[in-house]
């Protein structure tokens, strides 16, 4: 498949006038990127187990998404959820402390990697079955709805998903009931190693959207700005009203799906020519065009990235485990939260 | 007042959507139609279409849709046409419902109640028929209900509400007809949701059982007191988490157990029971304990076939004379 396929033309970015954003959203690009580049590194190192699904290469579907809603939305994610997490504003402490399992964990330690969870900030994970999120999304939705709160719910999930029967189910409910859901589809054309041509009889997914008469855009989800800008007029027409939307974000991985993947299911030149439209290096490359930003600041933004990392690094290396002794608790709400 | 199974069920929910506005019922024909065993008839023109909402065929994002409502702050109940309709949705409720809470480490909890008619007795054959309430007793994180009377199908409800974790509560489809005296006050039947309750008291056997099959081992206990024989009936209602200690009490006194259920015997909710009873009452056991199940094959449409497949009062009073060795 090309790296380059058709797409919309985006209308201008609702915050393109802020002029702290894009410089904001490479920051964010890079702290999701050099968090899970330590998280392979730690990988090999035994230092977080399980299941690890990287995002890199997709850095631009997250930092632009997350731009674009508001801090009181909501948002359900899948396994490959590190960069939604982040840029909601879990603190990378609290992520990096649930990948090692430690009780400072985002979710004490009892979800990992693949179940990042944060109430305060409306992160409904972290979901591990593949259109398991969508039915809850809808249901968010429909609590907002029903108690008359102007929130949205963003459900991000891959195109894998779309073959499930969740998904349809969902889609179909949100738009009967005109919920406010922005489905975000983002599509790095694999599901593990089934390329989208091999699993789906329809691979345009926003027609396989349309079908449910839900308003669907497709967006170059290399690049954060189309991201930023196609997300930012979905979610602007989600709050408005007319319920659901749906946004495909064609991107891709450079990673394989998880670590446990050898990746012989794809040319080694395709994932090349996908890395040559990299969302940082060429956002910073634009920036740098534009005269937004020098190879100077770059780096500062990286070295402060890094910095993060490291320290999320240390406080999980520092963090305590939590003691066998409280393996039962958190099955049901304690008598006390009642 | 004298009332039916059915209609208790109906003022519970009514009072459930009086009290609280978070309320709201939703499932596959519960509006229109008045629900598919005519529970929530006459609901959906009081309460509107908002609270008494008719879902598509969608088992799977309904009830996901539940715990999402759930989660974002409303108490859905979610009826479930048939137990065996719930399997569509099992992936959302035994890897959402019932796991989130743990999963993300006590921040989340699903206060959703399910309500899902469950069993055989109608004719109407292997895939209307099952009865897996052992499957969901088999899951941490959600609490199964039984109710088996009356009292209960009005009682059970609320405190299901005012749980902040999921419960599912397993209506019999033999049940909504039965015929009863609901007592006018509260106290006689408002309940609590950790209790098993003895429904007739004995000495010499115990029968364990739970909703359907309630009314059977009544019978039977009946028929064997003609007989001179005085056996107890605990009724579990609880089916997670059990209440062993219930059972452990009254097999102190009649050292003799008898559990009926209509799951198949193979890894049945029976064998549950019984496995408890081995390791907690074994030194006050006079006789092995015996089971009494469905046979294990699919329901059969046939009236006698169907019926020489559930658990009938006969075969429950022999079971007792077995172990009884009378
Ligand atoms: C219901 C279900 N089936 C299978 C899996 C195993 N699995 C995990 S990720 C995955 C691929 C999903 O691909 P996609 O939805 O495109 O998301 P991506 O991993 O590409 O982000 C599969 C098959 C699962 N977790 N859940």
């Amino acid at each position: 498949m090309s790296p380059r396929r058709k797409q919309e033309t985006p209308a201008a970015a609702p915050a393109a006038d802020d002029s702290a954003l894009p410089l904001r959203l490479l920051a964010d690009m890079l702290r999701i990127r050099r968090l899970e580049e330590k998280c392979a590194e730690l990988y090999g190192a035994g230092k977080i187990r399980g299941f690890l699904h990287l995002y890199i290469g997709e850095e631009a579907c997250a930092a632009g998404t997350m731009h674009a809603l508001a801090a009181d939305d909501n948002v359900v994610a899948t396994y490959r959820e590190h960069g939604h997490a982040l840029l909601r504003g879990v603190p990378m402490n609290a992520i990096m402390a649930e990948m090692f399992g430690k009780a400072a964990g985002c979710s004490r330690g009892r979800g990992g990697s693949m179940h990042l969870f944060d109430a305060a900030r409306r992160f409904y994970g972290g979901q591990a079955i593949v259109g398991g999120g969508l039915p809850l999304a809808v249901g968010l939705a429909l609590a907002d709805r029903m108690r008359k709160l102007p929130r949205i719910t963003a459900c991000v999930f891959g195109e894998g998903a779309m073959a499930e029967g969740a998904f349809h189910e969902s889609i179909n409910l949100a738009a009967l009931w005109q919920l406010p859901v922005l489905f975000c589809c983002e599509n790095n054309l694999y599901a593990m190693g089934t390329a989208l041509a091999r699993s789906e009889s329809q691979t345009d997914l926003c027609a396989k959207a349309a079908a449910y008469k839900v308003r669907a855009r497709a967006a170059d989800g290399m690049d954060v700005r189309a991201v930023h800008a196609a997300v930012g007029d979905a979610v602007a027409a989600v709050r408005a009203g007319g319920g659901p939307f749906f946004v495909e974000l064609q991107t891709y991985r450079f990673r394989a799906h998880s670590m446990f993947d050898p990746d012989l299911y794809r040319d080694k030149a395709e994932i090349e020519a996908w890395k040559q439209r990299g969302p940082i290096h060429t956002f910073s490359a634009q920036l740098k065009a534009e005269g937004r930003l020098d190879e100077a600041a770059f780096l500062r933004l990286d070295a402060a990235a890094q910095a993060e990392v490291d320290a999320a690094v240390a406080f999980a290396e520092a963090a305590p485990w939590e003691p066998v002794a409280d393996l039962l608790r958190d099955v049901h709400t304690p008598e006390a939260a009642r | 007042m004298k009332t039916s199974y059915r209609e208790a069920l109906r003022l519970a929910l009514r009072e459930a959507l009086i009290a609280d506005p978070r309320v709201f019922l939703m499932g596959e024909d519960v509006g229109r139609y008045g629900g598919t065993y005519a529970v929530s008839k006459g609901l959906l023109d009081e309460f509107g279409p908002e609270r008494i909402r008719d879902t598509p065929l969608s088992e799977l994002g309904f009830v996901g849709a539940g715990v999402g409502a759930a989660l974002g702050g409303l108490r859905p109940i979610v009826e479930v046409m048939t137990v065996n309709f719930s399997l569509l949705a099992l992936d959302q409720i035994v890897n959402s419902a019932a796991l989130l809470r743990h999963m993300s480490g006590g921040q989340f909890s699903v206060p959703l109640v399910l309500r899902m008619a469950t069993g055989a007795g109608r004719q109407l054959a292997a895939q209307h028929s099952h009865s897996l309430e052992n499957w969901y007793a088999h899951i941490p994180g959600i609490r199964v209900l039984a109710p088996a009377t009356i009292a209960d199908a009005r009682g059970m409800l609320a405190p299901a509400l005012a749980d902040p974790d999921p419960v599912v509560i397993f209506e019999h489809a033999q049940l909504y007809n039965l015929e009863g005296e609901l007592p006018a006050s509260p106290d006689g039947w408002a309940c609590d949701i950790a209790h098993a309750a003895v429904r007739r008291e004995g000495s010499q056997a115990t029968l364990i059982t739970y909703g359907g099959c309630l009314p059977k081992a009544l019978q039977a206990a009946e028929q064997l007191a003609a007989d001179g024989i005085e056996v107890e009936v605990l009724d579990l209602r609880v089916l997670r988490p059990l209440d062993t200690d219930a059972i452990a009490a009254s097999l102190a006194k009649t050292h003799r157990a008898v559990v009926v259920d209509e799951g198949w015997k193979s890894g049945s909710l029976a064998a549950e029971v019984v496995a408890r009873i081995v390791e907690r009452c074994f030194y006050d056991l006079d006789a092995p304990p015996l089971r009494v199940c469905s046979a294990e094959v699919p329901i059969p449409y046939a009236k006698h076939m169907e019926a020489a497949a559930l658990p009938q009062p006969e075969r429950i009073a022999a079971a007792v004379r077995e172990v009884l060795g009378v």
